[in-house]
């Protein structure tokens, strides 16, 4: 010990203690340098950066209480007669699944919390999971050199799905059974092998024996174990590339403004998990979720009407809903498009398409560049666009999942909701392209203008020759920053189709299609006014001062303000019909 | 390496002079002092706060205990809004959930008012290796091919790369036995057949009970428009064999439904119903949820899963939505004692379609 001495020995002797410890770990791992290069390490501040922590967060909540629910669940499909606590199933024949979880919700003190918990940390891990991708495609965080992330961000929104599917699964009630039913069919219907997997996945003909322990196994090791492996590598790319940030002023594409991990983001993201984890148990003791004993034990031949999956299932059980019921048989054997197509097809291909996206918006503006600065998503309007037509194609097929209680709630036909979703999934996609594209390029025109003129502050004067003008204010520091931080995206330019000499241009084709991708991708964009435009606007805008200026002194001399900072009177003002009269009386 | 961890930290101030409008994303961003940071009275009274909420935390957790042990955990209250709740789940939830909460909220509005709130600025670094290290990198890899000789040894090489190949086949092949297939038995066979053959009696579903009490189910106990919900009457042999009862309760589940002869306007085989007693499968040809929504008025029997609907009165055909083959129709007489029963099993495979199924 004696080859360090601390350099606080004045400290208090808890601090003291923890240098001690400090010595004794680096002395054999060589903490220190470490310690020493990331507890200043800066993060940027937005207020989106939080739904990634919120999905961390609730996936802690998640592994805690399911360690927890593991202490008093038994994942057995053997038939037990319940005699518990909840008296509405006394003396039913049940699994010891669904007993042991009713054991947990009525007869171990803090169960149902824990339950509950588990369940609503679950819902809120998803769901943030996916705002938390939203956020990054819409800002283009996923570009170079973050596409790894991406991709394992993509991956683990999948293992997100199926750590939730199977454990819905697990409690073995009514409800999830029917999912399992489903899971089943879908099985069933992979062409060539679907049938024999069917039988593998559930140890024999539907529903077996087998298949609770089975998806517990994959519940509480298979899938959490990927997860935590897979988030460990997301957050330890995060820490090395440092994280993007919003432009703003001082922000560039070469530094990070933020605040130091000791104190303040330490305190912030440490305070922030306690809220979120309050929360929960907040949302756990208050808001019932899941409440299995309603829906009584899982038997194949039961059903109850307006059954639902939990909401991240909801889009592939529409999806389902909504496809028209084709069915081809080819040679003695049958393919069952009807269930194909939602069940796997679209899937696939919605998250195949999400994994690739980076590498093919790269490969259609040639953008090689790195990418530090976050997006404005109306500066990239197609990408926005696609990322609102994937929304609204979900939001759709989600809705079609809860199409009966739709048709319950507001006493429509079932068949007419089916139909209008079936057709607004074809046409209400690019429609909401379209939309979203335009209202891009006419955000992108209006901040042209404020780059130009700066923003209308809505204050009409009237100049003392007659003249009406409305004033137009300067932007702030901030505002001028985050507006010019818009790059340039040049589009590729187009080929010849032969060099002067006339030798053919053999890549001619390929790069003919690239310039017209690039072409849409931002071929639209509003270029940013040159430096001689803005030049000319600047010299405008100290014109019209110079104009304002003797105005404004004069202004300023009689204005009278009211409470709420408006303009009571000021000289330029027509009298009111009281003032006129006061005066008329004053001179009479 | 030295250079590039060198996180040197710096008050954010522009680096490149006045900010020229429309080309510096770099400008100095006015600071405003917070009340904590100019008067002292305030900052004080944040620390109370801050301190305040840890306290409360610590009360909560004490009164989590209290609550833990002295409320039973069958007791409902009425609380307004939230109804008929348990006693104890609401009071462990808002007393763990108010104790955590506070932890956050303090942390928070300590960060928030008491620590500093000026931005501070780090360098990036290109990810891209310098030129240097790959350099090194990618001789020392040269270096290690070369020492091993794995380019030299080509039937190391292509020996070493076929073990690797093949070691994960046992792995695979040990997850045949996940279905302990018996002797002959194959998906495609028992898929196509249910426990109904000719003479099988049909009961109603009472759940775990059925078929042991009730002989079966005569014609005239069902009413026109009435649905009956049965199984074939050896259900009550596999009683104590789960698997198997969860089997037939799966695939062998039936709905009787009674209507008008007359208004039958076809049926999948000739005289399959009795005295307008129709049996179709109550497993959905979709993907398989069980169906019971019946409208008697129109025979249309409706999917509570996915919509489904099929025509009871025309050969179970679809009339809607994504199930693409009609419901099975169970060819139904009378046995010698008045009871109803099968005439044979189903002759096409009930539930959801699959690849062999043809």
């Amino acid at each position: 010990m004696s080859t360090t001495t601390p350099a606080n020995t004045g400290a208090h002797p808890v601090e003291q203690v923890g240098g001690q410890a400090a010595t004794f770990v680096d002395q054999r791992l060589g903490s220190n340098r470490f310690l020493k290069r990331n507890l200043s390490k800066v993060f940027p501040e937005h207020w989106s950066f939080m739904l990634g922590e919120i999905a961390l967060y609730s996936f802690i909540v998640v592994l805690l209480t399911g360690t927890y629910l593991t202490l008093f669940y038994k994942p057995s499909m053997a038939e037990v007669i319940y005699n518990g606590s909840y008296v509405p199933l006394q003396g039913i024949y049940m699994s010891e699944a669904y007993a042991s979880t009713l054991n947990i919700s009525f007869d171990i003190r803090g169960g149902l919390l824990i339950r509950q918990m588990h369940h609503w940390s679950a819902l809120i891990f998803v769901a943030a999971v996916a705002v938390h991708m939203f956020r990054v495609f819409f800002t283009g965080a996923f570009r170079k050199p973050r596409e790894f992330n991406w991709i394992v961000g993509v991956a683990l929104t999948t293992l997100a799905l199926a750590a939730g599917f199977t454990g819905y699964s697990l409690p073995d009630d009514l409800l999830s059974g029917t999912g399992l039913q489903i899971i089943r069919g879908i099985l069933q219907a992979i062409p060539l092998i679907g049938t024999w997997l069917a039988f593998f996945v559930f140890g024999g003909e539907y529903p077996g024996g087998d298949i609770i322990s089975r998806l517990y196994s994959a519940h509480i090791l298979l899938v959490p174990g990927l997860i935590l492996a897979l988030v460990t590598v997301h957050l330890i790319m995060v820490w090395t590339q440092k994280h993007t940030q919003f432009p703003g002023p001082g922000r560039t594409n070469n530094n990070v403004v933020g605040y130091s991990l000791l104190p303040i983001y330490m305190a912030k993201a440490g305070g922030f998990f306690f809220i979120v984890f309050g929360i929960i148990a907040l949302l756990s003791g208050l808001v019932n979720i899941n409440p299995v004993w309603i829906f009584g034990p899982y038997t194949p031949d039961q059903v109850t009407a307006g059954t639902q999956p939990d909401w991240y299932i909801g889009w592939l059980d529409g999806a389902l809903r909504l496809m028209p019921n084709l069915e081809t048989v080819l040679l003695g054997y049958t393919i069952s498009w009807n269930i194909l197509i939602p069940g796997v097809i679209i899937p696939g291909i919605l998250f195949t398409g999400l994994a690739l996206y980076p590498f093919l918006e790269a490969w259609a503006t040639g953008d090689k560049r790195e990418h530090h600065l976050l997006d404005r998503p109306r500066n990239a309007p197609v990408r926005t666009g696609i990322g609102v037509m994937a929304i609204v194609f979900y939001g759709i097929l989600w809705m079609a999942g809860g199409n009966d209680l739709v048709a319950t709630a507001f006493d429509l036909s079932i068949n007419a909701i089916s139909r209008t979703l079936q057709v607004l999934l074809i046409v209400a996609p690019p429609l909401a392209f379209i939309i979203t594209k335009r209202t891009c390029l006419s955000l992108q025109r209006r901040d042209r203008d404020k780059l130009l003129h700066g923003y209308e502050s809505g204050r009409v004067l009237r100049l003392p020759h007659g003249e009406f003008i409305e004033v137009h204010q300067a932007l702030n520091e901030k505002e001028l920053a985050v507006i010019s931080s818009k790059p340039d995206h040049p589009v590729l330019p187009a080929p010849q189709k032969a060099d002067i000499d006339g030798v053919r241009n053999p890549n001619y084709r390929k790069d003919m299609l690239r310039h017209k991708v690039s072409a849409f991708f931002y071929g639209d964009n509003i270029p940013k006014p040159s430096a001689a435009e803005i030049e000319a606007g600047q010299h405008h805008a100290e014109e019209q001062a110079a104009i304002e200026a003797p105005l404004h002194e004069y202004e300023e001399r009689d204005v009278i303000y009211n409470a709420h900072g408006g303009v009571l009177h000021h000289p330029g003002m027509p009298k009111t019909n009281a003032e006129q009269a006061a005066e008329q009386e004053s001179r009479t | 390496m030295s250079k590039r961890d060198d996180a040197s930290i710096l008050p954010a101030n522009p680096p490149h002079g006045e900010p020229k409008l429309g080309y510096l994303p770099v400008a100095d961003i006015p600071h405003k002092p917070r009340v904590t940071d100019t008067d002292p009275k305030a900052a004080r009274r944040a620390e109370r706060q801050v301190a305040g909420m840890f306290i409360l935390s610590m009360l909560l957790v004490v009164l989590f205990v209290v609550a833990f042990v002295t409320i039973d955990v069958t007791t409902v209250i009425y609380v307004p809004v939230l109804g008929e709740v348990g006693a104890s789940n609401l009071a462990l939830g808002l007393t763990f959930g108010g104790a955590v909460f506070l932890i956050g909220a303090g942390a928070i509005q300590w960060a928030k008012k008491l620590m500093p709130d000026v931005e501070v600025v780090q360098e990036r670094h290109n990810m891209t290796s310098p030129k240097d290290d790959t350099e090194e990198a990618a001789a020392t890899y040269e270096r290690g091919k070369e020492e091993s000789g794995f380019a030299r040894y080509p039937i190391i090489r292509r020996t070493l790369i076929g073990a690797l190949a093949l070691f994960p086949i046992p792995l695979i092949v040990m997850l045949r036995d996940l279905w302990q297939t018996p002797a002959g038995a194959n998906p495609v066979e028992i898929l196509s057949s249910t426990s109904w053959r000719d003479g099988e009696r049909i009961v109603p579903d009472i759940g775990h009970n059925t078929g042991e009490n009730v002989p079966g189910i005569r014609p005239e106990e069902i009413p026109v428009g009435g649905l009956v919900s049965a199984l074939p009457m050896s259900i009550k042999d596999l009683k104590d064999d789960v698997v198997a009862n969860m089997r037939d309760r799966g695939k062998s589940a039936i709905i009787l439904v009674r209507m008008d002869p007359e208004e039958i306007r076809s049926q999948q085989g000739e005289g399959w119903d009795y005295q307008g007693i129709l049996a179709y499968s109550k497993i959905c040809t979709h993907v398989g949820c069980p169906i019971a929504l019946y409208e008697h008025r129109t025979h249309h029997l409706l999917c509570p899963c996915h919509q489904s609907t099929f025509d009871l009165a025309d050969s179970g055909d679809v009339i809607f939505g994504p199930a693409a083959r009609r419901m099975p129709q169970l060819p139904i007489r009378v046995d010698g004692e008045g009871y109803l029963v099968a005439a044979s099993d189903f002759e096409e495979p009930v539930g959801p379609s699959f690849w062999e199924r043809g």
